[in-house]
């Protein structure tokens, strides 16, 4: 079977539950270059011992991106959508081995789950999130989310999107996160560079992938094809090595500007609470 | 606060001792009674914290709501001294799925709120059903709906304590009627959970919340507590995967198990199955090993059963208090009364509470439009059940209910 022949050809299929492949990601789905490069940089931090694969624990809500908690091969949970954070705070807090990575959609972690990631940013709770921005509710059939750029036509927003989107990156960077960047998966060496860093630091830090969605965004506003729509992108992403928070917004017009927007050495919610409880 | 005349009436109706010897000074009183040694005078609050602490509780989330607030105040004072976490968090949504995170990570883990928090609760109650994580949520009834009369009682949330999510289920719901029973099944309300890996509510409210009374506290050996099965071997482990019991063995994270926790209906590895044969399989094993185990769940209490009696009166909670009082003032007067009063709100027994009581008149005592009248109907339905539901925010007078009850005589 085909699976068999992936096991033996790629070198990062042990992280995968390969009886669960293929995904369900449409084609031209820009989650599976993001989980690529993510496993990459843990592979990485893994070889190197700072990181022990049984301690793992990666947590989903619900959505497109959350779903590849259910690929990977390690302890996962795929909880209820939004609550992937607050669930996570439970499993660091009760076990401060485990090193927690949280997964979704920019609907999932910012709409519905806005007020967790806020909280736990602002906690700086040892944890990482990744959020991969498609700019729309994709499993649900491309509707409005809080990152579509105003104007966009999506399912529920037929006219047009009358909203401003949130921009995720300035959110958090505005809290206590030890670390925030962006990167796309158009530059999947910068994901992988990003979230390798991520898992050497501690406290909450933050990572924004964004993504191309051709089936039920890129059709609606003229980039239906993949190839054509990660172009687009591509186009648009600009990497600043020192890059400040007032350059984070996302406008299709003037691109889309990539890098590490924060970064700090604050004491984590476990070290806070460490010296609370001893005193 | 209860004042003294309500001490009084509480120490006749659970100790059953006569009202001349409480005219003597309640504090007096009680140290004859319990002595000093880990007896102490405190509230239902703070017995459910000592429940849990005593249960073994590593892990509390929660959101301040009155009447349950004292919970997590006293726990977040208590539990880090035992090696335990207390966290307050952004809301009861972010408390109950940090709890349920908690269990995950291979701790016991409790939330309490109130009725507006637990509406909130709702939607992680489905995710410990579906994921089989033992927790324990305390619902301090307030007076509804919306958020009411937060001061004051009710027990109007006790088909919501049944049904709180969407989804086909059953969990254990108790129900406290004194400060030491909130103690001994905010134990059981762990010992269930851990046993059967099922949330488990506990219904209190806010009379027993605030009401004082002495409580003994059990040293360790003094109770039996039961911790989860986790698997033994790494290898090949289905989370999923039932022992005979219906229950399967918990891969908790961080050893090795590449568990995957699943919200959607799933098979034994965990695996979403949209399919009716793997649906009908979860959902009856969930309901199952529930069932199963009515044996260790149900529990009531008699009171004159065993005699020849015309009329029952049911009843739970608080209001137990006063409908107990009412049973004995009713058969001072005369009439052939007996009681059941209801440990176990969820599952009812209907074998056990038919053959609990004889009497061919029962009559449901509850501080609700009348809610477990609904099932005690079914259950006795070849028997005249009545209703008598006593909306009040205070703790019913004996009056009052002995007016409910007589209505039906």
């Amino acid at each position: 079977m085909a699976v068999k022949s992936l096991e033996t050809i790629h070198p990062l299929d042990r992280y995968l539950r390969l009886d669960r492949i293929p995904t369900m990601y449409c084609p031209g789905c820009g989650i599976g270059i993001a989980l690529g490069a993510v496993f990459r940089a843990l592979d990485r931090r893994i070889r190197e011992g700072v990181i022990d694969p049984h301690k793992v624990v990666w947590v989903g809500g619900i959505g497109c991106s959350s779903r590849a908690t259910l690929y990977v091969n390690y302890d996962a949970a795929h909880v209820i959508h939004g609550r992937a954070i607050a669930f996570a705070t439970g499993v660091v807090l009760s076990n401060p081995e485990l090193r927690v990575v949280v997964i979704g959609g920019d609907g999932d972690i910012a709409g519905i789950g806005g007020n967790h990631l806020i909280h736990a940013a602002k906690r700086n709770i040892d944890m990482v999130v990744v959020m991969i921005t498609n700019f729309v509710y994709a499993m649900t059939g491309g509707q409005v989310a809080p990152t579509t750029p105003v104007g966009a036509k999506t399912t529920t927003t037929p006219y047009g999107n009358p909203e401003p989107p949130l921009n995720v990156i300035k959110l958090v960077a505005s809290l206590n996160a030890n670390y925030v960047a962006r990167a796309s998966i158009t530059t999947p060496h910068y994901i992988e560079n990003f979230f390798y860093k991520a898992l050497g630091m501690k406290g909450f830090r933050f990572i924004e992938i964004v993504s191309t969605c051709p089936e039920v965004h890129g059709r609606h506003i003229g980039l239906r094809d993949p190839v054509e729509m990660y172009n687009a992108l591509k186009k648009r992403v600009k990497y600043k090595q020192k890059v400040s928070i007032e350059e984070a917004d996302i406008s299709w017009e003037e691109g889309i500007v990539i890098g590490e927007f924060v970064e700090r050495n604050e004491p984590s919610y476990l070290e806070l609470l460490g010296k609370v409880y001893t005193k | 606060m209860a004042t003294i005349h309500q001490i009084r009436l509480i120490l006749k109706s659970v100790l059953a001792v006569d009202s001349a010897s409480i005219t003597a000074p309640i504090s007096q009183y009680l140290l004859k009674r319990w002595g000093s040694v880990k007896k102490t005078f405190t509230s239902g609050n703070i017995a459910v914290a000592e429940g849990a602490i005593t249960a073994g509780l590593k892990f509390y989330a929660g959101y301040p709501i009155t009447p349950s607030s004292e919970i997590m105040e006293y726990l977040a004072e208590k539990l880090p001294k035992l090696g335990g976490v207390v966290i307050q968090m952004e809301d009861e949504i972010a408390s109950i799925n940090a709890v349920v995170g908690a269990s995950w990570a291979g701790v016991k883990a409790m939330t309490a709120t109130s009725g507006p928090g637990f509406s909130l609760i709702a939607e992680a109650m489905g995710l410990a059903v579906i994921t089989e994580t033992p927790i324990v949520v305390v619902n301090v009834m307030r007076a509804g709906p919306s958020t009411g009369v937060p001061t004051k009682t009710s027990q109007s949330d006790v088909l919501q304590a049944r049904w709180l999510a969407h989804g086909d289920y059953i969990i254990p719901c108790y129900a406290p009627w004194s400060v030491q029973e909130a103690y001994d099944l905010t134990i059981k309300a762990f010992n269930t959970a851990e046993l059967l890996r099922t949330p488990v509510v506990l219904l209190s409210d806010a009379v027993i919340a605030h009401l004082w009374e002495p409580l003994t506290i059990y040293d360790e050996g003094e109770v039996t507590i039961i911790n989860r099965k986790v698997p033994k071997t790494e290898e090949k482990v289905l989370p999923y995967k039932p022992d005979p019991d219906l229950v399967p063995p918990m891969p908790v994270f961080g050893r090795g198990f590449k568990t995957l926790v699943e919200s959607l209906i799933h098979d034994e590895r965990g695996y979403y199955a949209p399919r009716d044969d793997s649906y009908k399989a979860l959902l009856m094993r969930l309901h199952l090993k529930i069932l199963k185990r009515l044996d260790y769940i149900f529990d009531y209490e008699a009171y004159y059963c065993d005699e020849e009696c015309e009329y029952a009166v049911v009843s739970y909670g608080s209001t137990a208090r006063v409908a107990y009082l009412a049973t004995l003032e009713l058969r001072k007067r005369g009439y052939k009364v007996c009681m059941l009063r209801l440990k176990t709100l969820w599952p009812l027994d209907t074998e056990r509470l038919r053959k609990a009581c004889r009497a061919s008149k029962i009559i449901v005592v509850e501080n609700n439009i009348g809610k477990i009248y609904m099932d005690i109907d079914r259950i006795y339905r070849d028997r005249e059940v009545y209703s008598a539901p006593l909306l009040s925010l205070e703790l019913p007078s004996l009056r009052e209910a002995v007016e409910v009850v007589s209505t039906w005589l």
